[in-house]
């Protein structure tokens, strides 16, 4: 038996929850450190997962598995490979860096509040290290709740209809990948619930049975990432969510659909993949343009990141759709990429908000005279989101769109109009808010402080680092990259 | 013969007139009777667990491991009943002993059924079941709600109970027999015989389906159940929503798997086209209400629904999903309906809307009605979802993919009225400027734990129920 690193890095965050939920009402400043305690560690336990993890092969490693119903053919299996490693680490990282922002910002019902946060981070956890499909599922629908209550309890706005409409759409869509993982354990002999086992067997299934499961998972994963047109619950939740629920949303939620995609869909179902390539290839396309030119139209800085979520997740997709190792790897950066950047801005409109209690664009002028350091770093992250070269988004655009060419020689060069657009909202943006005369309104703003800082810096560093000196990154998912575009083109 | 079989049987029986007579001597009803009740349900479960298997009678009476898991079931309800009638009964005006004795006489009538090899047997258990229940569900005589419950239940009652015995009647006449496997036996020499299976025998299904419809609550013969369960005590709501419900799912799969397994194409169908409208109706109607009892009652519709799902499924999965579904929500409603129970007490009110910021005042009780409220949703990991789990994998083997559609889109709806309770609950602020944190008894708070327990044990370590609901769907393997 091994250390169980991933199983550590799932069930701290629950131990955590669990000693937070037995604290008395009323300490929020031990709640607080205790929340960032147990997501500490997971996160240093990320750093050695890093470090140990062999590139160079598309194995699974750190595997853990045991039978947890038998009588069900339920195992529990965890274990991780090249696109499941920078996921957990993104997940540690954001979650460290959400709870400290949250120090904050959260002022009522300090204990669940955190209590929930660290529940999260369990569903999050075990969805990109969970190998079986019950396993799997199960986390899946875990992040579901403490979602709810923390859109429902601390969000603003119409924080109640959020709620119910982020639970009711990924409810929804999740229940058809439940029938999609019974209808798979069935026609597969041996029954099975071992996602790896699965991949290996299903091209063997009938190609109607590989298309209609197909449909299945879609429907749960397009919720998710989402894909036009199932988006519509991203802008509300987000918008109305407290800021490290956005950054969380954003940050991971979103790659669970890609990852998912990437995980079960185009391995298991090659059949698929081929037929379904250009409609999802049309759907994203819709996605980067569509949601680039809803960002034109916001006056509401945080619903316009929102939606510029959207239109990020498509350059994702399009990666996905066109089955080659530079197009996936460019979905997988991009699913980096975009956790780091979307989180920071997440943070910097929340630091925002929280002392102006306004999030709209027109309302504000010339910030850059008064908060130097605050508008340096949103310009910055604005910048990496454009696609600036010399940080992560350019990477990983630029790969998508190079590796998704030979596929789709049409939808790409019009998709290259959406960074087009994409630029012009965020130098919009940058214009109105930072540039121009300063609106005197605003005298009494107060510089971002030193632990807001302290939780976009990291992801700074990183968006540049990556944006510098790819390789390390590109190395560690490569051979997994190239097992799964070998799987899909079965 | 092996009389050491009806041992659990008639010990509860016993024990029921014992209770009867210690209160009709007690002259100082200092002495709540509740818990004579629940040492004698403890010592029945016991009785239980370690019983024999065996028949009895001819194959009367069955004790096999099919009747030992839904005794459990009955047996587990009925002590959570009686602990959540602790208080409850206080607020009676009169005979808080007989409505103890009502109430294991009742389970003493289930006990039967879940063993019942023949059709009279099982048929008089069930009206040992119902009868108790009539009385228990008009038991609040001064409220004039609680009196219309027990007549249109009795009503009604009786009308099933007819419809049901005259599908007896007619398998009686085309078969001579009231025995279960003598009647399969007849049936299969008959139909080699001539090629079909006539139309009596269709007629005979349709009422029997029809009679324990009445019983189960299945749409279209649920029109009793939002004004029985409004109307009677809360604490006999919970138990008809539960036990009255496993004891007709007993009867149903004792008679349908035993005897008419092999001609499940002539009402399979029916009984998926009565479990979608369950679940389709249910659910949409359950979305309008405003009172949780009502909301409960309709919810309850919509779950025996998915349980049919697993009888759907004709098969030794189906029935043991049946069995554990059953067993998982048992945990979940009966902790829903202590909770509402637990509010009321205090509060007099059962209007969800008066739930609004029940995080604030109680944050424990809120905490637990959300785990019921998510578990009756089927949100892992809760037990809920593992039930649900285990009934759609049972359908799906059987290829009733069109079913588990149904199911599952229902589901998603009933989201929505579950989380209602929870969105009250923790996104409301409650009206009153300082409410008071409500009180729960030593009995309830005993009840709410044991029920919150099951929920969140059986829907991760499912293993120990799983085999034993398959040890019991082996018995109409022969």
């Amino acid at each position: 038996m091994n250390f169980p690193i991933l199983s550590l890095m799932t069930f701290i965050p629950l131990l955590g929850m669990v000693v937070i939920l037995f604290t008395k009402e009323g300490q929020d400043k031990l709640v607080r450190y205790l929340a960032a305690f147990f997501t500490f560690i997971p996160l240093v336990l990320s750093f050695i997962l890093l470090s140990r993890y062999q590139g160079s092969t598309s194995q699974i490693q750190f595997v853990e598995k045991f039978d947890w119903i038998p009588s069900l053919g339920i195992t529990y299996f965890m274990g991780a490979d090249g696109l499941s490693v920078p996921m957990l680490f993104l997940t540690a990282l954001l979650g460290f860096l959400s709870v400290i922002y949250s120090f904050g910002d959260i002022k009522e019902k300090v204990k669940q509040y955190f209590a929930f946060l660290l529940l999260l981070e369990v569903g999050m956890m075990g969805v990109f290290s969970a190998l079986d499909f019950f396993l799997f599922y199960i986390f899946w629908e875990i992040v579901l709740v403490p979602m709810y209550f923390l859109i429902g309890i601390w969000g603003h706005g119409r924080k109640e209809y959020s709620a119910i409409k982020f639970f009711l759409y990924t409810l929804f869509g999740s229940l058809f990948m439940l029938i999609g993982i019974l209808a798979l354990y069935f026609n597969v002999e041996p029954h099975t619930l071992n996602i790896m086992v699965l991949i290996e067997k299903t091209p063997l299934l009938t190609r109607s049975f590989q298309l209609l499961t197909f449909a299945a998972f879609f429907v749960a994963f397009a919720v998710k990432v989402p894909i036009f047109p199932f988006h519509t619950w991203l802008p509300d939740a987000h918008v109305d969510a407290p800021t490290a629920v956005s950054v969380i949303l954003a940050g991971i939620l979103l790659k669970m659909g890609t990852y998912g995609f990437l995980r079960i869909s185009y391995p298991m179902f090659p059949q698929g993949a081929m037929y379904f390539a250009i409609p999802i290839a049309i759907l994203a396309l819709i996605n980067i343009v569509y949601g680039a030119l809803v960002c034109m139209a916001q006056k509401d800085l945080k619903k316009m990141i929102a939606y510029s979520s959207v239109s990020h997740m498509g350059y994702c997709m399009l990666g996905i759709a066109a089955v080659t190792v530079t197009g996936i790897s460019g979905c997988v950066f991009q699913m980096v990429s975009h956790g780091l950047i979307t989180g920071a801005l997440f943070l910097l409109v929340g630091v925002l908000y929280e002392r102006a209690h306004t999030r709209e664009i027109g309302a504000f002028g010339g910030l850059w005279i008064k908060l130097p350091v605050y508008s340096g770093l949103m310009i910055l992250f604005c910048l990496g989101s454009l696609g600036l070269p010399g940080m992560s988004g350019f990477i990983s655009e630029f790969m998508v769109f190079i590796g998704s060419y030979p596929a789709f020689k049409v939808i790409v060069p019009l998709a290259v109009i959406g960074v087009v657009i994409t630029a012009a909202y965020f130098l919009r943006m940058i214009q109105a808010m930072f540039l121009g005369t300063f609106n005197t309104k605003w005298e009494g703003l107060s510089e971002i402080s030193a632990r807001e800082i302290f939780t976009v810096v990291p992801l700074a560093i990183l968006m540049i680092g990556i944006g510098v000196f790819p390789s390390p990154l590109a190395n560690m998912i490569k051979a997994t990259v190239e097992n799964i575009v070998h799987l899909a083109v079965r | 013969m092996n009389y050491q079989l009806l041992l659990p049987e008639t010990f509860l029986f016993l024990w029921a007139i014992l209770i009867f007579v210690v209160d009709f001597f007690r002259k100082e009803k200092k002495y709540n009777l509740a818990y004579l009740a629940l040492l004698g349900l403890i010592i029945t479960i016991i009785l239980v667990v370690i019983s024999q298997k065996g028949d009895l009678f001819g194959g009367m009476f069955h004790g096999d491991s099919f009747a030992t898991f839904f005794n459990l079931i009955f047996l587990i309800t009925g002590f959570l009943t009686i602990l959540s009638s602790v208080e409850y009964t206080k607020k009676l005006s009169s005979y808080p002993g007989e409505y103890f004795g009502l109430i294991l006489l009742s389970m003493v009538g289930m006990m039967f059924l879940a063993s019942a090899g023949e059709l009279l047997t099982l048929y008089v258990s069930l009206e040992l079941t119902t009868i108790p229940l009539f009385v228990l569900a008009a038991y609040r005589k001064d409220d004039f709600k609680s009196s219309e419950a027990g007549l249109k239940y009795l009503i009604l009652g009786g009308m099933s109970s007819a419809l049901l015995l005259f599908g007896i009647s007619l398998i009686f006449g085309l078969t001579g027999t009231t025995f279960l496997k003598e009647i399969k036996t007849v049936l299969i020499v008959k139909y080699l015989a001539t090629g079909e299976i006539g139309p009596a025998l269709i007629l005979s299904f349709i009422f029997m389906i029809a009679g324990l419809g009445f019983k189960l609550a299945l749409v279209p013969f649920h029109m009793w159940v939002p004004d029985v369960y409004e109307g009677a005590p809360t604490p006999i709501t919970a138990f008809l929503s539960v036990a009255s419900k496993a004891a007709g799912i007993a009867a149903f799969l004792r008679i349908f798997f035993r005897a008419f397994l092999i001609f499940q194409v002539d009402w399979v169908l029916l009984i998926a086209v009565l479990a979608s409208l369950a679940m389709i109706i249910g659910n949409i109607i359950a979305l309008l209400q405003t009172n949780i009892k009502r909301m409960l009652a309709y919810s309850s519709i919509a779950q025996i629904g998915y349980i049919m799902i697993g009888v759907v499924s004709a098969s030794a999965t189906g029935v043991s999903s049946v069995a554990f579904y059953t067993f998982v929500y048992m945990f979940a409603n009966m902790g829903a309906f202590i909770t509402a129970i637990t509010f009321s007490n205090s509060t007099g009110s059962d209007e969800i809307k008066d739930y609004a910021g029940l995080s604030r005042r109680s944050p424990a009780l809120a905490a637990m009605m959300a785990v019921f409220m998510l578990s009756l949703v089927g949100i892992p990991p809760l037990a809920g979802f593992m039930g649900k789990y285990y009934l759609f994998s049972s359908a799906i083997e059987q290829g009733y993919i069109w079913l588990v559609v149904v199911a599952i889109l229902t589901s998603v709806i009933s989201l929505y009225y579950y989380l209602g309770v929870v969105r009250q609950m923790y996104f409301q602020n409650s009206i009153d400027e300082n409410p008071q944190a409500i009180t729960v008894s030593p009995a309830l708070r005993t009840a709410l734990i044991i029920s919150v327990i099951g929920v969140l044990l059986f829907g991760i370590f499912p293993h120990i129920f799983l085999n034993l609901a398959n040890q019991a769907a082996m018995v109409f393997l022969y």
